[in-house]
């Protein structure tokens, strides 16, 4: 079998025994990316040599019976939204294109004192705001099991590099179904934790009652041990949760008994691909086989989900990213240029003698300001500032925004509701499957409807799962979600791995031309 | 159109974005289209309902009162498109 074949728990044995090194591993991902990147596009950025040093570095204590971390040389990707000290990290956004954080976020504390070695950052939708990837002003992302479809978004390098075996293990964010979808259109396990079990010190802020890093991997067990690693209380970020981790890696080969899944007729309605109904029924039978009881439950305020996030979310991100002046960092305009339009047009307002005109023109710093930020954001991350600063703006701010913020309370109350009834939720990731690349571009409503399913998890804070579950007639992957109550991680990770060990479809490969 | 053009340039403003008149009339008709859907919440009874501003409900998260390192100034300044010596540099604010 190929070193790629394996997964990262199987590696993981394999370094403990000694029979493979941290550098042969991280050698033969880097011969992928070489091999692979060009077509698929997962990653941004790539560090050969400091990957490589590392891996030597965790060999060498290993061959000498010093300490060595958790995850022991194994390969990690992380989302470019994710601070790595003096490592470009640029939420494929011109704005920061050139930033270089000057601290690193708390996971990749964490993944460093684990012995990760830190591959690469993976391309994303600009400010994650997308869920496709076409939003990246820096390089398109492929499907790589079909390079003219999108890999989903807004982490879709995060999840492309795993499904192209360019990484056995990576590290995404969802804000409104970010890893799940991705993972979904990629054929991969994606995990969205509770709002909380992960610190979000160091990932770049979009909205923040809503942003959560996860795992993305092939199978549950490889999910569960780099969750393991990223959990965790942490003083850095206020909302981080101060509750102990369970064991997941331990657990997650123990079956569930008795486990109660709830089915909700509103994830079986009107818009959902008969393929993926198909698949669902499937897995739903396999559960059953599993022991597992079904129930049917509501979730009345489901169809609501959609407007309630496309509230809030750009309410928050128009906040988050004022930051972006020109000033403190990231890309400013030619300021000469600027002022020099600037003083055409006041001789010009002058000369007709029109004093509205002037008293409407921009002071040279706010011109800064809106020059700057207008050049170096993208279409959709415009949209969205746009749109939270009109839902937030005087006189709109009770209608839009209080009003989402209590339909939200009605979205969780259903949650909460249904998981007296039941242990997990089992429904759809997306509508359908991918879709070719430029087919919603130019229509964000019909990109946003995409977003369905996935929303509802982090609105309510809850945890979900995607797992790998079919593939449509012309051979784009299929995957379901599982939905659990506050701090369910260990159930979600527990019954994705009893699914997985009555399927193969974790095991298949996209064929990439060498 | 549940937006105006004017309403859009005026929060362009607010947002510190330049919209040019192409972006202006596509973002018009963008925003209206979103607009128009989200306010199917307004068919919601929601008088009695409290506001859910985050996932997990904390408040009053505290640190210790006490000093700890921060960034240093070369750091903190090391990504400023201008700086001079222990600032950051912007057309002048005053006096025009």
């Amino acid at each position: 079998m190929n070193l790629i074949d394996w997964t990262a728990t199987d590696l993981l044995a394999q370094l403990d025994t000694g029979t493979i090194s941290s550098v042969e591993i991280t050698q033969t991902y880097l011969d992928r990316i070489a091999a692979h990147n060009e077509q698929v596009g997962a990653f941004l950025h790539n560090d050969g040599d400091e990957a490589l040093r590392h891996a030597r570095d965790v060999d060498r204590r290993r061959a000498t019976g010093q300490r060595v971390g958790q995850l022991g040389g194994l390969p990690v990707a992380i989302k470019d939204n994710l601070c790595i000290e003096g490592v470009p990290t640029t939420c494929a956004s011109r704005m920061l294109e050139t930033f270089r954080p000057p601290y690193n976020a708390t996971i990749v504390q964490k993944l460093r004192a684990a012995d990760a070695i830190l591959i690469g950052k993976t391309n994303l939708d600009e400010f994650a705001m997308g869920s496709s990837t076409e939003n990246s002003a820096l390089r398109m992302t492929r499907n790589p099991w079909d390079l003219e479809h999108v890999p989903g978004g807004s982490s879709g390098g995060a999840a492309a590099c795993i499904t192209a075996a360019m990484a056995p293990l990576s590290v995404g964010s969802d804000t409104g179904g970010s890893i799940r979808q991705p993972a979904a259109f990629c054929g991969v396990v994606g995990m969205k934790p509770t709002y909380g079990r992960v610190s979000r010190y160091g990932l770049i802020a979009f909205a923040s009652s809503l942003d959560q890093i996860g795992p993305l991997a092939r199978t549950a067990e490889d999910a569960a041990l780099l969750l393991q690693i990223i959990a965790g209380y942490d003083t850095s970020d206020s909302t981080s949760v101060n509750k102990e981790v369970p064991p997941y890696v331990n657990n997650v080969s123990q079956p569930l008994h008795s486990l109660r899944i709830g089915l909700a007729d509103e994830h079986f309605a009107d818009g959902l691909d008969a393929e993926i109904e198909t698949s669902l029924r499937d897995v739903v039978r396999i559960y059953k086989r599993l022991g597992a009881t079904i129930e049917p439950i509501s979730l009345p305020h489901n169809k609501y989900a959609v407007a309630t996030y496309y509230v809030i979310a750009p309410c928050e991100a128009s906040s988050n990213l004022a930051r972006y002046d020109g000033v403190h960092y990231g890309y400013r305009t030619d300021v000469r240029r600027m002022q020099a339009e600037l003083d055409r047009q006041r001789n010009e307002l002058e000369a007709a003698g029109d004093d509205a005109g002037l008293r409407n023109l921009d002071s040279q710093l706010v011109r800064m300001y809106r020059q700057s930020r207008s050049e170096a954001l993208g279409p959709e991350v415009k949209r969205r500032i746009m749109l939270g600063t009109y839902a937030l703006s005087e006189g709109y701010y009770d209608a839009f925004y209080l009003k989402a913020l209590k339909v939200r309370r009605l979205i969780r109350r259903d949650y909460d509701q249904a998981f007296k009834q039941v242990d997990l939720v089992l429904g759809p990731v997306t509508p359908t499957a991918a879709y070719p690349i430029g087919d919603k571009v130019d229509d964000p409503l019909s990109m946003y409807l995409g977003d369905l399913y996935t929303v509802s998890a982090n609105l309510a804070g809850i945890p979900a799962i995607s797992v790998p579950c079919g593939r449509t007639r012309t051979g784009l992957p299929i995957g379901f979600q599982l939905q659990g109550p506050a701090l369910a991680e260990d159930s979600l990770l527990r019954a994705a791995y009893m699914y997985q060990q009555e399927t193969d479809w974790h095991q298949y490969r996209p064929h990439l031309n060498e | 159109m549940s937006l105006t053009r004017a309403q859009v340039q005026q929060v362009s403003l607010l947002a510190r974005l330049q919209l040019d008149d192409q972006e202006l009339d596509r973002m018009t008709s963008q925003l209206s289209q979103i607009v128009d859907y989200v306010e199917q919440l307004s068919e919601l009874d929601t008088d009695d309902v409290e506001p859910m501003a985050h996932g997990v409900e904390q408040h009053n998260v505290f640190s210790d009162d006490e000093c700890r390192p921060g960034l240093d100034r070369d750091a903190a300044l090391g990504n400023a498109p201008k700086r001079d010596d222990e600032c950051y540099r912007v057309p002048a604010v005053l006096g025009d």
